[in-house]
């Protein structure tokens, strides 16, 4: 096949504007890209992913930076000046003990990743981040994406505190908070009536027709995605430098938990831990859960589905990196699961009422997966487990607001009290 | 049946630059086959080798995937708009 030539940016980034990246690499068939606002390989249109040359790294280097993800800067494609550059400076995140959630489960040594305390509190303010690195680099004039809620809102606040426009499309349907939250950073929030697939296939259309627009998800997807390993690698150092034995992660288009595995495999390779076997769970919600059917079935092609569930997080019914997900979790002895919207509420309630952790509905999947999968006997208890909250519960009150209530509605006085029998 | 057919960015090369042009057939197959006769090699891009539709690649015809409807053989009825569109965007 004659290749064509790959299109060239209209301005060259400064040297040393993407730190060790060396350079775009097709995850499919290996094609070589010149570090760009690319995402498509122009042989086979395959996921482009970041190659690098990384330098030697030390734990100490690591420990004497910063208390986000800038502390990873010599593993991400960012420039070794990125603190100077204005961002809403995410990561560092709580790894919390979850013995009392962990007892209910019966799983002996228990934690969760809280990435709900993030500037705008949800996962998605650590690809953002990344993502705005290299739309600064490449002088985009408007920072844009599709979401289904927090990128919306990662992106909207990242823009306004880098003084750069953005415009957000959302689908119509999403929660009001959702939109809210993007809403009060930008005057450009977009509703496309039609799913997050329909609103995913618009911006990918926009992405094509308009110069100096870098879409977070889209045109700069390689640089976003790497910020997603920056869990990974706070897992692995906030366990003191050790990976866990299993980990459970919620599974959209698939991106993030694809990246956390290759950061755990590029902290083997550069000696800053010990290499062991994992393994890796994905988490979906039933009613969009076409990577959970094709590891059900045992087949590798991924059918997309139409998307029907309260976790409008995860609502991606064709993920693009969904084989990917199916291949790490066959091959480090994982599973993908999924539940229903009502033992994702379920889930949610379980959570706050274990371990004080208000959830979205994506984590209330994940927790929600996590049970199930020891109920069925393919999650070892016996095992160090990590879970992932992506997002915090304020965004999707909807979701539980006819789970809870209040346990009485009392005139005050100690006899009212009293007779509720809660004492 | 005359189609109008959206081009990527990444296929444009084959089309002179051009975002968008026309091609004839019924199915979504004899579309792809008419435009390849115009522009060269293009159907080589957009099929694998088995000629089946590359797995990251999506093909739309109005505003369906025609993984949902009936892949190569989806009718392309007349100023049906086509739209080849790379696969790898999305969420978490």
């Amino acid at each position: 096949m004659s290749a064509p030539t790959v299109e060239k940016t209209s301005t060259t980034p400064r040297e040393g504007a993407f730190g060790n990246a060396t350079g775009l690499l097709c995850r499919e068939c290996s094609h070589q890209v010149e570090l760009g606002p690319f995402y498509a390989c122009p042989e086979c249109f395959g996921p482009l992913e970041i190659a690098y040359d990384f330098p030697a790294v030390t734990r100490e280097q690591i420990e004497a930076g910063p208390a986000n993800i800038w502390r990873y800067k010599a593993l991400l494609p960012v420039p070794g000046d990125i603190e100077q550059s204005p961002n809403m400076e995410p990561g560092f995140t709580r790894l919390l003990r979850a013995d009392n959630l962990g007892r209910e489960l019966g799983i002996d040594n228990l934690w969760v990743k809280d990435d709900s305390t993030n500037p705008t509190n949800s996962f998605k303010d650590r690809v953002v981040a990344c993502a705005l690195s290299a739309a600064v680099e490449f002088k985009a004039k408007v920072f844009a994406c599709p979401s289904t809620g927090n990128l919306a809102n990662a992106v909207a606040a990242a823009g306004a505190r880098a003084g750069i426009k953005t415009v957000v499309f959302i689908p119509s349907n999403l929660e009001k908070p959702k939109q809210i939250n993007s809403a009060v950073y930008t005057d450009s929030l977009v509703a496309v009536n039609g799913n997050y697939d329909d609103v995913n296939k618009l911006a990918s259309e926009i992405a094509g027709e308009e110069e100096g627009w870098a879409f977070v998800n889209v045109n700069v997807r390689p640089y976003y995605a790497e910020g997603s390993k920056t869990l990974g690698y706070e897992i692995a150092e906030q366990l003191g430098w050790r990976l866990p034995d299993q980990i459970v992660i919620p599974v959209a288009s698939g991106s993030q938990l694809t990246k956390v595995h290759k950061a755990f495999q590029e902290l083997i390779k550069l000696g800053l831990v010990e290499d062991k076997p994992y393994k890796v769970y994905g988490a979906q919600a039933t009613g969009c859960s076409p990577v959970s059917i094709a590891y059900k079935a045992g087949v590798d092609a991924i059918r997309p589905v139409k998307p029907d569930t309260i976790a409008k997080s995860l609502a991606i019914g064709n993920p693009a990196d969904g084989i990917y997900v199916l291949d790490i979790c066959r091959q480090t002895g994982g599973a993908v699961e999924d539940v229903s919207d009502e033992e994702v509420r379920d889930a949610i309630v379980l959570l706050a009422r274990t371990e004080g952790i208000f959830t979205e509905t994506a984590g209330g999947t994940t927790v929600g997966c996590l049970k199930k999968l020891v109920e069925s006997g393919q999650l070892d208890t016996s095992l160090e487990t990590v879970v992932i909250n992506t997002g915090h519960g304020l965004k999707t009150l909807d979701a539980v607001a006819d789970q809870v209530s209040v346990a009485a509605t009392i005139d005050p006085s100690y006899a009212a009290f009293a007779a509720t029998g809660i004492a | 049946m005359s189609v109008s057919v959206r081009i990527p960015t990444i296929l444009r090369t084959y089309t002179g630059g051009e975002s968008e042009v026309t091609a004839e057939g019924t199915t979504l197959a004899e579309v792809l086959d008419h435009l390849d006769g115009s522009y060269s090699g293009i159907k080589g891009r957009i099929l694998d080798e088995a000629g089946q539709l590359r797995r990251f690649v999506n093909v739309y015809v109005g505003n369906d995937d025609v993984r949902f409807l009936e892949n190569l053989e989806t009718a392309t009825p007349e100023g049906t708009q086509i739209s080849v569109i790379p696969a790898v965007a999305g969420g978490a």
